[in-house]
């Protein structure tokens, strides 16, 4: 570096620089906007048990029991997800909302049918196929492995 | 030939003339403040069905424009020296597959308009080579999908983070003909300051844009109020201020007036654009299209192109490397 | 009342784990993706340790929708596998109890990459 002309510039400080200079997002804003949406959300996905576990239904879509009821809503908190993303809504949701909408697990299908639908180019087999997985990947990799830890943990207690 | 000057500076002996230039663009950069002087604007997919034909489509259309609008025959052009994001420089190479001339292509990330220039003013300088074409392609869709997201994905964008432009710029240097010339020209040197930040870009390639303009002046002896332009590539409005802070540092004081850069000026900050443009598309685009008519018109004689690149790959992020910067400087003056 | 205090409880539990998300987001350089992992196996903790299954109570959907709830599941899935099946469950009660989630994403996905394409984003302003 006997060449270097930035004579007066080091790594830290120029890390320091950068602090400065660079633009912050709106903390509060951005939390608020999260808090609201991830809520109404959460709240839709509410409203959807209810109705299933209503009266007249409860009989016709056997969800008496709580995991089939719980099970439901999940799937149609995915649909609506899926649906939306196809129908080429949820990003422009996304950009709002943030947090909001990826942290439900409608955001969880938003990421594994967006990734589908970017790789349709790549073909159905090695495109859709294996890139399908590229964001929920590792989501499904580290759940169902520290729920084999947990498992085990609870195993080796309750033996 | 060309002579060297001081440390990294080549000054060009022979005329080297921007004899032509032509530029397409996409949707949301013709909506931007440089509207106006784009004057062919198209889809990010050009009508194709993949974004990275769509690209390609962009490469062979702004040539075929290029050649329509010069009066140079096509079978005169010497050689092509191309480049964009994609890996292996797939667009310009798919793109000017039925171009009949010869080809190179370049790589230098975001810096490869000015890369292509200074190789290209150095060949016709160097004489045997009359008429050589440097153009440089980036597309948004193509490299929201390389480099980061599917288009669909519902996430937010970091607010330093650049907006890839979709465009395609391209010149004819010739050894004869109107124009303004390219006078010098400074190859870049890498410079790394640790930043391993994709969503900072302009913090990454601020450092080199600022060597190189320091080293270009000091080569040249030149005072940065010799030039009535000074343009850095796509550094953003965060790496603009950084890049002007640097030089201050060093004792060169670059106004507002004199010092701009091309990420900034293409997007309205309302266009949900973050910190500015990037993209190899996004120099080559605005030089093209506007600083060149700047210097046709006699607004501006004298400009000194700076673009920048970023040398990462979506490899070496993953592995968290920091990102090398590197910038080119072009003199382009009306003599 | 009570229905009021309840849709209360599921927007206040969603909108703070949405919230804290968000704080990470803006606050560090972490991509959303890692975000979500450490959402998986924070959900998987805290229901080992008997604590979501509290934050259910109260959260309801609030706390079963957002991510955290997709660890819970796994966590809750796993246990009551080990109970019924022994050795065998811990394999074979996480995933068969998101599996319906993931399934349905999977299917859907492959639908939509058949009838449907990535829009181009690089037109309107305000990012559109």
């Amino acid at each position: 570096m006997s060449k270097d002309n930035l004579t007066e510039l080091n790594a830290p400080e120029y890390e320091k620089m950068k602090q400065r200079q660079s633009m912050k997002s709106n903390l509060l804003a951005d939390c608020v906007i999260a808090f609201v949406s991830g809520g109404f959300i959460c709240i839709i996905a509410q409203v959807f048990k209810d109705i299933i576990t209503s009266q007249k239904l409860v009989g016709l879509l056997n969800t008496a029991d709580e995991k089939s009821a719980s099970a439901l809503t999940v799937l149609f908190m995915v649909f609506l997800g899926a649906l939306l993303t196809t129908l080429n809504v949820y990003d422009n949701i996304g950009k709002v909302c943030g947090a909001g909408s990826i942290v439900p697990i409608t955001g969880f299908a938003n990421s594994i049918v967006s990734s589908a639908m970017e790789f349709r180019s790549e073909g159905h087999i090695l495109g859709v196929g294996a890139q399908m997985f590229i964001c929920a990947g590792p989501v499904i990799v580290y759940g169902a492995s520290s729920a084999v830890i947990a498992g085990l943990f609870y195993f080796l207690f309750t033996m | 030939m060309a002579h060297k000057k001081g440390n990294q500076t080549f000054i060009l002996d022979k005329p080297v003339i921007i004899r032509h230039s032509a530029c397409i663009v996409g949707q949301k950069e013709s909506e931007g403040p440089l509207g106006k002087y784009f004057d062919q604007k198209a889809d990010d997919d050009f009508g194709m069905d993949t974004w990275e034909k769509g690209e390609a489509k962009f490469v062979e259309s702004t040539y075929k424009k290029l050649l329509s609008g010069c009066d140079v025959e096509e079978n005169l052009i010497d050689c092509i020296l191309a480049g964009d994001l994609l890996n292996q420089c797939t667009s310009s190479a798919c793109g000017l597959k039925e171009s009949g001339r010869p080809f190179f292509g370049l790589y230098g990330a975001c810096s490869t308009m000015a890369e292509s220039l200074v190789n290209g003013a150095l060949l016709v300088d160097g004489g045997g080579i009359n008429n050589a074409v440097c153009m440089t392609s980036s597309n948004f869709c193509s490299a929201e999908k390389q480099f980061r997201f599917p288009l669909e994905l519902g996430c937010q964008r970091a607010p330093n983070s650049q907006w890839t432009v979709t465009g395609c710029g391209a010149v004819l240097l010739s050894s004869g003909g109107n124009g303004p010339r390219i006078t010098s020209v400074t190859p870049g040197i890498i410079r790394d300051y640790e930043i391993s930040d994709t969503n900072n870009m302009g913090a990454a390639m601020a450092p080199a844009a600022a060597s190189t303009i320091l080293s270009h002046l000091a080569d040249t002896e030149r005072d940065i109020n010799y030039y009535d332009l000074v343009m850095t590539g796509d550094l953003g409005i965060t790496g603009r201020e950084l890049c002007r802070e640097i030089l201050k540092k060093h004792g060169v004081d670059a106004p507002k007036d004199i010092y701009d850069d091309c990420g900034a000026i293409i997007f309205d900050p309302e266009q949900g654009t973050c910190a500015g443009g990037s993209g190899c598309g996004c120099c080559a685009s605005v030089l093209c299209a506007y600083l060149l008519k700047l210097l046709e018109q006699k607004h501006i004689n004298k400009l000194l192109f700076v673009a920048t690149g970023a040398l990462m790959s979506a490899v070496s992020t993953k592995q968290g490397e920091p990102i090398p910067g590197i910038a080119h400087a072009v003199a382009i003056e009306n003599v | 009342m009570d229905i009021f205090l309840k849709y209360l409880g599921v927007f206040v539990v969603g909108g703070i784990l949405c919230a804290i998300a968000q704080v990470l987001i803006d606050k560090t350089k972490l991509t959303s993706t890692r975000i979500l992992v450490m959402y998986v196996v924070t959900g998987v903790f805290l229901t080992a340790i008997g604590v979501y299954d509290k934050i259910v109570d109260i959260g309801k959907c609030g706390a079963t929708i957002p991510l955290m709830g997709f660890g819970y599941s796994l966590c809750k899935g796993v246990f009551s596998a080990v109970d019924q099946y022994g050795f065998r469950g811990i394999f074979t009660g996480g995933l068969a109890d998101v599996a319906t989630g993931i399934v349905m994403a999977v299917f859907f996905g492959l639908i939509a990459s058949f009838i449907s394409k990535p829009k181009s984003k690089n037109r309107s302003r305000n990012g559109g």
